[in-house]
């Protein structure tokens, strides 16, 4: 175990100069984003973390950045990581703002231990594996922020695909459109049971003339939102039943004899009305030109 | 996975069960489970916390909040110290019914959660955890 | 037992409003005085409103169905009212179908359903003509 690192004291005297260079090789960087980051807001940042670091390099144990000491640093990284990961910076771009400081540091400690080689190999060691361990933890950050940010993104597609449509009084539609996977179909038929409560729908009519394929997960999806429906005080009719799908469920093996299925949604639509006891006269054509 | 918080509740009397809802209930809102989600889960409760009141002769519930990398999960172990159940699969599956009737309890609380694992041993008593994540 | 669910008359139908969540003795009672009601006032219906259920559990589930399937014997229908979408998609994953109970979404709703379900007067028929 050596003796104390000589790091905090290099950080407190070299600290301009230091990070005046480390500024530079940022800017001189192939990953520098000109496009997502002005020259003073990287200052800002980069001003930022080296205070925080040098105080933190005081403490007992240098190249734990769990202890507490670290704490002030990591929490400025976590921030840094966050914002750099929603304005699009990849991975390594974010990790590059940390491992630019190695040269700038390992050039101040050539200089401070010149002539002891033994010396400079131990705090080049020291400074390295700290920059590392920051590294890495930056890129954890960001790899947590992105996902937030997809799942958000994720989540928000998901409410704007998912329409329900309200047919006439009391009766409500959805239309399905395109590929059910059981996140999606999920989403989808919460929504709609929510929708006949805030709208008091008796009947719901759900299409699927618009969804390609029909696997057994996303059929008993459907089958549970019937009976869920059923359980508020709601009727549903499963729609745009295609040949095809016809036939996948019947080899699927699921049971649709609870459920009142339509060919299309115009036949669905005709038997709502007539089961909420609504019923339309028709005129003849001549009539309406008068 | 880290536990980040744990408490151990016990489920005595017929109020009790209530009192492991509500608690269930607003452990499952501070990790941030949604409505349904959250339904879920205490609905699973309220079924193992009848088992332990009416078959096991009483017991406890472990609650502990997880957290792993993607995602915050509520643990929750049932013990009891009561008579343990004789055929585990048997009652797992729906319906079944001795005199004192397990019912839809085990089955139903294991479609609802994404974890789910019973130990029981004649004359030792019974051990079911449950994991939700969000 | 102090507290006791309270049951409303309201015309030839029974009203209950679940308000809290009940314990198990707590629904045993509920029960119990439900059939009471209906012997003692000849209800031809029973409306349960369970709209401020934030969970229905086996136990719940099964003291609905018990409730409707006794109640039909004393020859009164019986309508559940109300229940939450987070609750229903509960009840359906838990596997209880509720078959035998009918449902509608409101108070309101559900009182139609009732009124609609009654035996029409000896002395009518169907499409209002006079048989004499």
């Amino acid at each position: 175990m050596m003796e104390k690192s000589k790091i905090p004291n290099v950080l407190q005297v070299y600290e301009e100069e230091l990070l005046e260079d480390w500024i530079q090789e940022q800017l001189a960087s192939s990953t520098r984003r000109t496009d997502l980051i002005s020259e003073f807001e990287l200052r800002q940042q980069s001003a930022e973390f080296l205070e925080a670091f040098r105080q933190a390099s005081h403490g007992d144990n240098l190249t734990d950045i769990m202890a507490p000491h670290w704490d002030n640093v990591r929490e400025v990284l976590t921030r840094l990581s966050r914002s750099r990961a929603q304005q699009g910076f990849t991975a390594s771009e974010m990790a590059m703002f940390i491992f630019s400081l190695k040269q700038p540091l390992f050039a101040r400690l050539r200089q401070e231990f010149g002539k002891n080689s033994d010396a400079l190999a131990e705090e080049n060691w020291a400074a390295t594996v700290l920059l590392d361990k920051l590294g890495l933890f930056t890129t954890e950050v960001y790899q947590q922020s992105r996902e937030a940010v997809i799942a958000r993104q994720q989540q928000e597609l998901l409410e704007l695909s998912t329409p329900v449509v309200k047919l006439w009084d009391g009766i409500l539609a959805l239309p399905l459109i395109g590929t059910l996977d059981s996140a999606r179909t999920q989403v989808v038929m919460e929504s709609l049971l929510q929708q006949i409560v805030d709208s008091e729908a008796t009947i719901a009519i759900i299409d699927i003339t618009g969804v390609p394929t029909v696997d057994t997960l996303v059929a008993q999806h459907l089958l549970k939102t019937v009976a869920a429906a059923r359980l508020m005080g709601a009727d549903c009719i499963i729609s745009g039943i295609r040949p095809q799908i016809a036939q996948t469920i019947v080899q699927l093996g699921v049971d649709l004899n609870e459920v009142t299925t339509k060919a299309s949604m115009a036949a669905a639509l005709r038997l709502a009305l007539a089961q909420s006891g609504q019923t339309f006269t028709k005129t003849p054509q001549d009539a309406v030109r008068r | 996975m880290v536990i980040t918080k744990d408490d151990t509740v016990p489920i005595r009397s017929s109020e009790d069960i209530v009192r492991v809802r509500q608690a269930v209930r607003n452990w499952a809102i501070d990790l941030g489970f949604g409505l349904v989600d959250q339904t879920k889960l205490v609905t699973a409760a309220s079924e193992l916390a009848r088992n332990t009141v009416n078959y096991g002769g009483g017991g406890t519930v472990r609650m502990e909040a997880l957290t792993n990398a993607a995602h915050r999960g509520l643990q929750l172990t049932f013990q009891d110290h009561g008579p343990g159940i004789a055929d585990v699969e048997l009652a797992l599956r729906d319906g079944f019914t001795t005199s004192s009737g397990l019912g839809l309890g085990l089955g139903g609380a294991r479609r609802l959660t994404n974890e789910f694992e019973i130990e029981s041993r004649l004359g030792e008593g019974t051990r079911v955890r449950i994991v939700r994540w969000t | 037992m102090a507290e006791r669910i309270p049951i409303l008359k309201m015309g030839g139908f029974l009203l209950v409003t679940i308000q809290v969540d009940m314990h198990d003795r707590l629904a045993i009672a509920l029960q119990d005085d439900l059939m009471g009601r209906i012997a003692s006032t000849s209800a031809q219906g029973v409306l349960i409103d369970i709209s401020a259920l934030e969970i229905v559990d086996s136990f719940i589930g099964r003291m609905i169905s018990n409730i409707a399937a006794m109640s039909r014997v004393l020859d009164a229908e019986t309508v559940v009212v109300g229940m939450r979408p987070a609750v229903a998609i509960t009840l359906v994953e838990l596997g209880l179908s509720l078959s035998g109970v009918r449902t509608a979404l409101n108070v309101e709703k559900g009182m139609n359903l009732l009124q609609a379900s009654l035996p029409l007067p000896a002395d009518e028929s169907a499409d209002g003509h006079n048989e004499g």
